[in-house]
């Protein structure tokens, strides 16, 4: 049991149930990250943080998602890749740039191969810090991303 | 002992080859043969074949500015000694073109691919001149690692398509997988060509994670190329950060404090574990043993809470520095690291068993994903897959670095090479490393912890190889001023990726995950 993961799965849990009648599904690109940050996306789902629990969902495909959380400072090569990706996702949906790479290029910022963070490719509603983000930030970044999506709800009714 | 052998070398060459050896220099274990472009092939694929010598790595240097030419470097060790053998090749003044090592010696195939791709120089006779890290769209004539590149120039896409191997034939069809996959992994594209469910032909498509790392290294003072060394493959940040500061500290021939050793040694270790157990669990998952994926993945974040707890990281990021270590471990870390051991230790036994003896689970890995000895050692595959496959090398005991020498430990080997040997070789290394933890934490002495490494001479090169949970990793620097001039990295991976493909076949389609995931190859390691 991780407590800070509890305290905010209970409110993440309210919040989907708020947004999104029951479940966030979400799907996870990897635009060019070390696989770092790929390491705790995955403990996100172990025994312990156990998100699924609070309605959230990776998914296999863009196509069952509510939103992208993307890793990586975007390569050249894997530009394309992700515009599709975020094409095939059907709206309304969030984008969330998870890790140092994917805010702004990281280290890699300025090399011949990247395009240094995923704003310059798609809209972004959350940024999360971290090299790589701790899971709780994460659950931390997508609770951020529900209370803007909430915003929107509300000026469209 | 080693200056001998390696002397010996030198006079064993046939006399043709001997002739043809225009300098012979033994610099620590290291032996630098300078030759003739067209001399290269032979010279090399001699001694690769006279002392079984593996290819460490092949890259290419562009010396254009002071000395007109590109340069090759062949490095290559010889069984059963701690030393290596480095060749040197200058080009023809402004040529670009060499005669392909492919032919002669199976495992320079990817290497003379980069070459092509990231200095544009042609490998002559190289059966698949494909590119290999740029991507189809990639203008011709643009080379990134060529020194009149600078980082920052993007070069606008042009049209291209890369040329797929085509399998035909009556009922054969392809199924193209990723780069975007199904589950939380890395990008790579993989092409399977199938009649019915099984396999007939894979091609693994890889590059969609090339960020520059060799390029943007060039360009970054010593200091901080530890922590760039960290994000070459994210799960294999103590050993590449590890790997780059001994290659500076060799630069600079600084002693490190031994207490730093043992400490790297932990750190290196417990990396290993979260690793190896990450991938038992995954292959539980493949598997779809779901009690043993949801054991084993607990295990791991116990694994990883624990590096967090010593290092404040759950990657172990920033325990290195050129000189040493960041942070000494303390009686309180020894005393948790230890009591957290014992109960890890316990509950990974429970694991094993809990996997070993699930029939369903050994149905699907028996025979499953094979690569044969032969097939191993012909394609160079390191670490704990090429170990399953019966091949004997490890580089903490044939190359020993940190605080390696002054402990003991087995390397497990398997001979079936299929994913159970693979999954035991690796249950077997989780157990060494918990007695490797515990002797470095026994015979720790107590002391400094870094050192100041200064004056790092320019125009020196040299090398370090670190076992990676996923096998031989290998960084090798031509030091510039207060940066490296040229900085190869090769990762466990690089190695591994070919024999995926020879795993793969005859398989059908289903296993693919479970195959993959018993090699568990880094994407951004390979891609650089």
């Amino acid at each position: 049991m991780d407590e800070e993961t509890e305290k905010l799965g209970e409110e993440l849990k309210r919040k989907v149930r708020e947004v999104f009648g029951r479940s966030l599904a979400i799907r996870e690109v990897d635009a060019g990250s070390c696989n770092g940050c790929e390491v705790e996306v995955n403990s996100l789902t172990n025994a312990i943080h156990d998100i699924e629990r609070f309605g959230l969902h990776i998914v296999a495909s863009p196509r069952h998602a509510d939103m992208l959380l993307v890793t990586g400072p975007v390569t050249r090569n894997m530009e394309i890749p992700l515009r599709q990706t975020y094409n095939a996702t059907p709206g309304p949906k969030m984008v969330v740039a998870m890790g140092s790479c994917a805010i702004s290029g990281g280290i890699y910022r300025g090399s011949y191969a990247v395009l240094d963070g995923v704003d310059k490719v798609l809209p972004v509603d959350v940024y999360v810090p971290g090299c790589p983000p701790r899971p709780q930030a994460i659950i931390q970044g997508i609770l951020v991303a529900l209370g803007k999506m909430e915003e929107r709800k509300g000026q469209r009714s | 002992m080693t200056v001998e052998k390696l002397r010996l070398i030198v006079e064993e060459l046939p006399p043709e080859l001997y002739s043809k050896v225009r300098s012979a220099k033994v610099r620590g274990n290291d032996l630098r043969l300078v030759t003739g472009i067209d001399d290269l092939a032979s010279l090399a694929k001699h001694i690769h074949g006279a002392y079984q010598a593996p290819l460490v790595t092949m890259h290419a240097t562009d010396d254009r500015a002071a000395e007109d030419c590109f340069k090759l470097y062949v490095i290559l060790s010889p069984k059963g000694m701690d030393a290596f053998v480095t060749i040197i090749a200058a080009l023809e003044p402004r040529s670009q073109r060499f005669v392909s090592l492919t032919p002669q010696i199976n495992e320079a195939d990817w290497y003379e691919r980069e070459v092509q791709d990231m200095f544009g120089l042609e490998a002559i006779g190289h059966p698949d001149p494909r590119p290999l890290v740029l991507y189809d769209d990639w203008p011709q004539g643009e080379h990134p690692l060529r020194k009149d590149f600078p980082l920052d120039r993007r070069p606008p896409r042009v049209k291209g398509e890369y040329p797929f191997t085509k399998v035909e034939g009556e009922g054969v069809y392809e199924i193209p997988v990723g780069p975007v996959h199904a589950g939380v992994i890395e990008p790579g594209h993989f092409r399977f060509s199938v009649a019915g469910e099984p396999i007939i032909n894979l091609e693994v498509r890889l590059g969609y994670v090339h960020k520059g790392i060799e390029k943007i290294s060039e360009s970054t003072p010593y200091w901080r190329g530890t922590h760039l060394a960290e994000r070459i493959s994210g799960d294999n940040s103590v050993a590449h950060s590890t790997a780059y500061c001994q290659t500076v500290e060799a630069l600079a021939s600084a002693e490190v404090p031994e207490r730093a050793e043992y400490i790297r040694t932990v750190m290196l270790e417990l990396e290993r574990i979260y690793n190896l157990i990450g991938d038992i669990s995954g292959i539980a998952l493949d598997t779809a043993f779901s009690v043993g994926a949801a054991n084993g993945y607990l295990l791991r974040e116990k694994a990883l809470n624990l590096n967090e707890c010593l290092t404040g990281s759950r990657l172990l990021r920033s325990v290195n520095v050129i000189g040493g270590v960041r942070k000494d471990l303390s009686a309180n870390d020894r005393e948790k690291t230890l009591s957290a051991l014992v109960r890890l230790k316990l509950e990974f036994e429970d694991l094993v068993d809990l996997m070993v003896t699930s029939t369903s689970l050994l149905d699907r890995v028996e025979t499953t994903g094979r690569l044969s000895t032969e097939m191993a050692i012909r394609l160079n595959v390191v670490g704990p897959v090429a170990r399953a496959s019966g091949v004997d090398r490890d580089v903490r005991r044939d190359h020993p670095y940190a605080a390696y020498d002054r402990l003991n430990f087995l390397v497990p080997r398997g001979t079936a090479g299929d994913v159970n040997a693979r999954t035991r070789v690796k249950i077997d290394e989780v157990r060494e490393s918990f007695s490797l933890i515990d002797q470095a934490l026994d015979g720790m002495p107590s002391g400094p912890i870094r050192t100041v490494v200064e004056n790092i001479p320019a125009g020196e090169m040299a090398m370090s190889l670190v076992e990676s949970p996923r096998g031989e990793l290998v960084h090798w620097i031509l030091a510039g001023k207060e940066r490296p001039y040229r900085h190869k990295i090769r990762d466990a991976s690089f190695c591994n990726w070919l024999a995926m493909e020879e795993a793969v076949l005859g398989n059908i389609v289903p296993d693919f995950p479970l195959i993959n995931k018993s090699f568990n190859l880094s994407y951004s390691g390979n891609d650089l």
